[in-house]
């Protein structure tokens, strides 16, 4: 939000701030990132422990969705096998635009320790992924921060839907 | 003629599009009631499942082929990934097995400390279970309290091995670290504060009217289907079998141990959530016994096997002999004696064994895990048949089956 000098007591009007449209918008979409649950593997574990009382994800505005119509990121948590890949790719499609994706630890980054004939290589084979992070698993706190990381980017996007759909085709 | 592709594979005697008012729906593979990724193919009358048919392989990332290109201390990190809540009962499972292979025994302070892992897991488990059990049928609040208190259990996991989830906290022939300083005293502060957050938990739910609508009669598992099946843990001994295997084949200190096997004759969901707590307060029990015991041995963590095991660290740093044996056992891996093993262990979910071909190979000719949650998602195509749709996420998350370990 931008900076305003208003000295309300004064000012017998209503409080005034002063924004752009670009910073108005992130900041909504910024703090209201609801996340598909998308559980795959160990990684869901420490996903479901964000959420739960210790690390309290309600913080930043993010509460699980069980629907991708209602989500605005996708937090791949675990292994991809090549059987569930397509399921993966369709539920991306049904989510609505703006939307992101988070790769949750080593094997949705790179495939990890399980370099196998079942294993999708990477989630980034079927889906665009922002913000990748390491760990195997990742611990909560590490998920904490790559949901501020991808608030920061997201704030740093122009609000202009249709340019960030063209980029983000794959 | 119905035609298949993946999206709707061929299943005998099912189809998708249907003339009758029957109606076909998928459950999964990527549900939040389905416990990971389990696919369930229901077929519907009205409100009353008629046929389930439960489609497994969405996690499988072949653990079983990897152990055969492996050493055996390489493929022990894998095994955390199998049952992931759960990760040092398969840690143990499976350095069980191979102790057994080459015929060698942890010594006694290794002992007590892998049975106070195991039991500290068992109770992370079972809390984990509460949780999402409770959070499946709709008790948000629970899922809460019972995560507060798994966390204070995962924080002494972390003290001890330095990892939350994948712990490999158990290596095969001992373990590798003594407890540090100050463990045990928390270990007892969180075991004495326990019973008070079982007495809250059960509070909330034993005499909860709908806690008990949902989940009374549901899931029904007779205790000769139980058998038939091939289940184990609490699925058995909710149906009135008393079979664990921490007493019919004692292993590590169990047989020293005075802890009782609570048994159900209920053989519903809700018997199977009494057993859950009261397998907790047994798991108190047993940590109890055990921090005594741990003052009580020679510091001594690893076996001495010089041909399989390495020394301690003191003695690879002062002697030759002993550092070129490790050198040989971390650049080849160990050779054991050619043979075939097979040892049951009572994990929270019930029998997990491995049974390990061995040729002489520093490399396993084969591997087989035999995990309880497998022979429960079977049962689910007997036991979901009859019930309402709602009942479907109660029964899933009484059975506990874990997909890492269903899919290895």
């Amino acid at each position: 939000m931008a900076q305003h000098q208003v000295n309300y007591a004064s000012a017998a009007g209503l409080p005034v701030a002063l924004t752009s449209v670009d910073k108005l918008v992130n900041w909504g979409r910024s703090n209201s990132l609801w996340p598909l649950t998308y559980g795959l593997a160990c990684c869901a574990i420490e996903m479901m422990a964000s959420g739960a009382a210790r690390f309290d994800f309600d913080r930043f505005g993010t509460i699980f969705r069980a629907s991708p119509r209602q989500a605005d990121v996708m937090i791949l948590a675990g292994t991809l096998s090549k059987k569930h890949a397509e399921f993966t790719r369709r539920l991306y499609d049904q989510m609505a635009e703006p939307k992101w994706v988070i790769s949750m630890g080593s094997c949705a980054n790179t495939g990890g320790m399980f370099n196998t004939y079942a294993t999708v290589q990477g989630v980034d084979r079927i889906v665009p992924v922002d913000i990748y992070l390491p760990g195997c698993a990742p611990r909560p706190e590490t998920l904490q921060y790559a949901l501020m990381m991808l608030q920061k980017k997201i704030r740093r996007e122009s609000a202009n839907m249709n340019k960030n759909t063209k980029q983000r085709l794959v | 003629m119905q035609v298949t592709n993946k999206l709707t594979p061929f299943f005998e005697n099912l189809n998708f599009e249907r003339s009758d008012n029957m109606m076909v729906i998928n459950f999964g593979p990527q549900h939040p009631s389905a416990h990971g990724q389990l696919r369930l193919v229901l077929e519907l009358d009205g409100e009353l499942v008629t046929k389930a048919y439960p489609d497994i392989g969405y996690l499988h990332r072949g653990i079983e082929k990897m152990a055969e290109n492996m050493t055996y201390n390489e493929f022990l990190p894998t095994t955390d990934r199998l049952d992931y809540i759960a990760s040092t009962a398969n840690n143990y499972a499976y350095a069980h097995a191979v102790e057994k292979l080459l015929g060698i025994e942890a010594p006694r302070r290794a002992q007590v400390i892998r049975t106070m892992l195991l039991e500290l897991n068992r109770i992370i488990s079972h809390l984990f279970f509460l949780a999402t059990h409770a959070l499946d049928v709709g008790a948000m609040s629970i899922f809460l309290y019972a995560f507060r208190e798994r966390e204070f259990a995962m924080d002494l996991m972390e003290d001890y091995c330095g990892a939350r989830l994948t712990h490999s906290a158990v290596r095969i022939g001992g373990v590798p670290l003594d407890l540090p300083k100050g463990w045990l005293e928390d270990l007892e502060k969180f075991i004495d504060a326990l019973p008070e957050n079982i007495a809250l938990y059960e509070g909330l739910l034993t005499e909860n009217r709908i806690w008990k609508m949902r989940l009374e009669d549901v899931g029904v598992v007779s205790g000769k289907d139980a058998l038939n099946w091939g289940c184990t843990g609490v699925m058995l001994r909710g149906s009135g079998v008393k079979y664990d295997i921490r007493k019919e084949e004692p292993y590590e200190l169990y047989g020293e141990l005075e802890f009782d096997i609570p048994v159900s004759d209920r053989c519903d969901s809700y018997g199977r959530y009494r057993l859950y707590m009261e397998e907790m307060k047994q798991s108190i029990k047993i940590i109890k016994q055990l921090i005594p015991m741990h003052g009580e041995t020679e510091p001594q963590l690893m076996a001495h096997a010089p041909q399989y095991i390495s020394a301690p660290k003191e003695e690879i740093m002062t002697q030759n002999y002993a550092l070129m044996q490790h050198f040989v056992l971390v650049t080849q891996g160990m050779r054991p004696p050619v043979g075939e093993v097979y040892v049951p262990t009572e994990s929270p979910k019930g029998e997990l064994g491995f049974y390990i071909k061995s040729e002489g190979e520093p490399y396993a000719y084969r591997l087989k895990c035999r995990a309880p949650s497998f022979f429960h998602t079977g049962l689910l195509q007997e036991l979901l048949v009859g019930t309402y749709i709602a009942d479907v996420v109660t029964i899933i998350g009484s059975t506990n089956i874990v997909f890492g370990e269903v899919d290895r």
